[in-house]
């Protein structure tokens, strides 16, 4: 009973999925062995995003002791790289609390539901060439759309937990959840429009100059957007722990508290390889036939260290200066930048809307200068325009000083 | 301009980064203190010590307490006491340092360290036993002839010189080996010397004294 994975089926590029397809196929029917190949697929992907959330833990705390000049976590492990399993294993051990008046099915539904839409973002990420699970032909929809998932759970967890501070965490994360995706939506489409495709391998394939370059407008709108989705610093007041407590998941504790937090750090990864792939190039390198899977991790990386340089330096927005900054600063970009790509495309493509690499650099040259009149241009008209009159020396009153009146 | 201070912003934190971090892993490394740092301890030397319970009177709390017998082999050399208790409740210290400063033979030092925790608070009276076979690593509180203080000259016995660090304090007080009773003394001291005529504990070191003098 042999089974060979056809070469027309959708999930022929994929190496590893074939590799264990044709394994298992020599000994088992054809349909358990596209169940289990797929199962193992999950299985690296799942872990990919846990593990990539646990690296990015210790990343982070490490990286921002060095920005605040101390050391960090390192204890454990060499460079103290086993704390997030310690950290895990703490978690594990406390006691899973849910509270009195919480609505208990959708209070135990929201971690489940925070790191879904992580791994299934991850099935469409090129990790290196025709390396993907799903080599969808919409996957920055399928992305904008899973990612949106993201919002509904936070609103369960804000609404199930029966707390004021959740609920004001979760009002706060829908809002700039709503405000940002706008934006990020709109830069997104330039390197569409660029790329002529949605697949995520036709992008990765269009980038004979790195997106970043080429709009590096859409690559600023894009990353402070993701900051805002993912409740990162400077746009984390969802979670402000000075004024809300710990926002959305107030409640939660033990195992649900340490998924809540796993999404949250894999969420980062995930999203800083969706940014290397659709603005640095992805997998594409020197070598990229055999090195590409260390090209992609290099750039991901890379886009990681720039969340965490992010949080180390800005401090926390404001609700209404975040809702400005979105409505007012990074919609307006979006749409000088989509404007700005729409008619370079419609003037430099071919006769058979082709871009070449020239046309790309001439593109790259146009859009850096657009990026920074149009920074400067927009960030000097949201620019806080309140003067603070100096007070006049007879304004003071000094109390128990009785003022005499001279007419 | 408000694109161009939010890179300005991120290059003083990139600054930082670069920068070597500047905690101390502390039980690996240990910062240097301050010579006159009172520590959770203290430090006695029985050899120094006539019984005379000046630190006791003195002690704002009673905390001390201390039974002495007449010594016999001491005697022909003055009224020395043989101490048979000498207990200070710790847990009840609050580190003034009177006991010190009342101590006419400087028997008694502030200790310098500050690694005395305990479980039980009973387990927080320094016994004389306790107090016989710490190591000594006196602190310079009220203490000046161990520092190696500029200006005056030390007695060469009770400092130690520390190659780097604060050049105004030289002594280190747990950078060395522990200090016997011979090194902590005033009468080395050339000002006490000069001032005081000295001490004379017994014949043995006044010999030494006096031939260190001519």
């Amino acid at each position: 009973m042999s089974c060979q994975l056809a070469a027309d089926n959708v999930l022929y590029a994929n190496g590893l999925y074939r590799l264990v397809y044709d394994l298992v196929g020599t000994i088992l029917p054809c349909w358990l062995s596209y169940v289990i190949a797929g199962l193992v697929m999950i299985f690296v992907l799942v872990n990919a995003v846990l593990l990539g959330a646990a690296v990015i833990t210790w990343a982070e705390r490490r990286l921002l002791g060095r920005f605040q000049n101390r050391v960090g976590p390192n204890r454990w492990g060499p460079f103290g790289l086993f704390q997030p399993l310690a950290d895990l294993l703490k978690l594990l051990t406390k006691e899973d609390l849910t509270p009195d008046g919480a609505d208990k099915p959708v209070f135990a539904l929201v971690p489940i539901l925070m790191v879904a839409p992580l791994v299934m973002m991850t099935a469409v990420i090129p990790f290196a060439e025709n390396t993907s699970l799903a080599a969808l032909n919409v996957g920055v929809l399928y992305i904008l759309a899973v990612s949106s998932i993201t919002s509904i759970a936070i609103f369960m967890a804000g609404w199930s937990s029966n707390n004021r501070y959740a609920m004001f965490g979760a009002a706060r994360s829908v809002a700039v959840l709503i405000s940002y995706e706008v934006p990020v939506v709109l830069s997104l489409l330039g390197v569409v429009m660029v790329a002529a495709s949605m697949s995520l391998g036709s992008i990765v394939e269009a980038q004979v100059l790195p997106f970043f370059l080429v709009q590096p407008l859409a690559f600023f709108v894009f990353m402070a957007g993701m900051s805002a989705e993912l409740n990162r610093s400077p746009f984390d007041v969802a979670e402000a722990e000075s004024e809300i407590i710990a926002g959305y998941h107030t409640e939660y504790s033990g195992v649900k508290f340490a998924l809540i937090q796993a999404a949250e750090f894999g969420g980062v990864g995930v999203v800083s390889a969706i940014a290397a792939t659709l603005f640095l190039g992805g997998w594409s390198g020197p070598w990229s036939e055999y090195l590409g899977w260390l090209w992609f991790l290099i750039k991901t990386g890379a886009i990681v260290f720039l969340f965490i340089w992010f949080r180390a330096t800005y401090p926390r927005l404001r609700i209404d200066q975040i809702m400005a900054v979105s409505w007012k600063f990074l919609l307006p970009l979006s749409l000088v930048n989509l404007a700005a790509v729409t008619l370079e495309v419609f003037l430099l493509r071919g006769p058979e809307g082709v871009l070449t690499t020239g046309d790309l650099g001439i593109m790259a040259v146009i859009n850096v200068v657009v990026t920074v009149v149009a920074i400067w241009v927009f960030g000097n008209l949201i620019r806080d325009r309140v003067k603070f009159q100096a007070r006049q020396p007879s304004d003071v009153v000094v109390p128990g000083v009785t003022t005499i009146e001279v007419h | 301009m408000y694109g161009f201070a939010m890179v300005k912003g991120l290059l003083v934190t990139l600054k930082n980064l670069t920068r070597k971090p500047f905690t101390i892993q502390y039980p690996e490394e240990r910062a240097r203190q301050h010579p006159r740092f009172r520590g959770e301890e203290f430090v006695w030397y029985e050899e120094r010590c006539t019984g005379c319970a000046s630190c006791a009177k003195y002690c704002p709390l009673g905390i001390i307490k201390i039974v002495t017998s007449p010594s016999e082999s001491a005697i022909p050399q003055g009224d020395k006491y043989r101490l048979e208790v000498f207990d200070i409740e710790l847990q009840r210290c609050m580190f003034c340092g009177l006991c010190v400063e009342a101590c006419p033979y400087d028997a008694l030092f502030m200790g310098s360290g500050f690694e005395q925790g305990q479980y039980s608070r009973k387990n927080m009276v320094i016994t004389i036993d306790q107090l016989r076979n710490a190591e000594k690593h006196p602190s310079t509180w009220f203490r000046p002839q161990l520092e190696g203080y500029e200006g005056e000259p030390s007695s060469g016995r009770g400092s130690r010189s520390i190659a780097q660090g604060d050049s105004r304090f030289t002594y280190d007080p747990r950078g060395g080996p522990p200090l016997g009773w011979r090194e902590v003394g005033r009468e080395g001291w050339r000002w006490h010397q000069r001032e005081k005529a000295g001490m004379r504990l017994d014949t043995e070191s006044a010999e030494q004294a006096g031939a260190g003098d001519e």
